[in-house]
């Protein structure tokens, strides 16, 4: 079984009001270096066998057409999940 | 074929957690047109002379408000339609399919303050040129229901100035604006008229005794029933 993923976030400009709750949080927690945070969405689409070039092309479109909103959001990756030996 | 207000025939669509449909189609009654229930996996609109997307949670809200519902089968007529002039009236949730579906353009986002606003709200008309806002007078004050977590309307630069150079804005919320939409849009129009997609709930303000409250007294307001007349107006004028 193969897996790409597929990872989106909001564009620059639009205003993210989870990452700024998220950004709120952390100092509280005595995170007090990072100055910003975003908070997208990861999608992990599964294919029998290994994932060809056809379904990394259906996986765009995917991503292009119904994963994201082009309006307020980026796809920023598509790519073949790697299987890393524990 | 045109149609007269006696018999107009408005079809009001069923989405899963669709929440406001049977209001919606109570406002249709009580603007004396026959509503008419059509479901999301319908193939066609049964000869519907209007279609009204209700509010609620469509599909959740999974992915995004209005994302998955975009793509119902019924979805396929209504864009169809409405893009040979068929009137469809989005409200909340509808709103945000009908921007989905790019019926209209921009998004509806989060809340600039994380929270679910429930209010009755003033509106400022803006277009009484519409389908579904011939009955108003542009430049009047309406007050209808508002509830949404994610009715931040957005839009790049160039679209927000192409929509109020066209007089596209048709609702503009008066007072502090609930959700951080962008010049305060409640509602929008398309270029032909027929589509109309607005966050707050003309529906609810359509009966004495159940609406916001109004000039008269607690809970008299019916500024809602406008729209709903409206499109009557506008069917007998096709």
């Amino acid at each position: 079984m193969g897996r790409i993923v597929v990872e989106v976030m909001p564009k620059p400009e639009i205003l993210d009001p989870q990452g700024k709750a998220v950004a709120g949080a952390l100092p509280r927690l005595g995170f007090a270096t990072f100055t910003g945070v975003r908070q997208g969405k990861r999608f992990e689409l599964e294919v029998d066998g290994a994932v060809t070039a056809e379904h990394l092309d259906a996986a765009r479109e995917a991503a292009r057409t119904l994963l994201s909103n082009p309006v307020i959001e980026d796809v920023v990756r598509v790519a073949t999940i790697e299987e890393v030996d524990a | 074929m045109t149609a007269s207000s006696a018999g107009a025939r408005i079809g009001v669509v069923t989405f899963p957690g669709s929440l406001d449909d049977g209001d919606a189609r109570r406002a249709v009654r009580l603007a004396g047109a026959e509503p008419v229930t059509l479901w999301h996996g319908d193939a066609d609109l049964a000869g519907v002379d209007a279609v009204v997307l209700p509010g609620g949670f469509s599909y959740g809200d999974y992915l995004r408000c209005g994302a998955i519902a975009r793509f119902a089968p019924v979805m396929t007529e209504v864009v169809r339609a409405a893009r040979e002039g068929l009137p469809v009236l989005g409200i909340c949730n509808g709103f945000q399919v009908l921007c989905e579906a790019h019926l209209l353009p921009g998004a509806l986002i989060r809340n600039e303050r994380q929270r679910f606003v429930c209010r009755d709200q003033r509106l400022r008309v803006e277009n009484a040129t519409t389908a579904w806002t011939r009955d108003l007078t542009a430049g009047a004050t309406v007050t209808i229901p508002l509830k949404n977590g994610e009715g931040g309307y957005v839009a790049d630069a160039a679209t927000l100035d192409a929509l109020e150079a066209e007089g596209r804005v048709v609702f503009r919320y008066l007072g502090a604006d609930p959700n951080g939409s962008a010049r305060g849009i409640a509602g929008i129009t398309n270029e032909r008229g027929n589509v109309v997609g607005l966050m707050p709930h003309p529906e609810h303000a359509v009966e004495a005794g159940f609406g916001p409250d109004g000039p008269r007294g607690p809970r008299t307001g019916t500024d809602g029933l406008a729209l709903f007349t409206s499109v009557l107006g506008a069917l007998v004028a096709a």
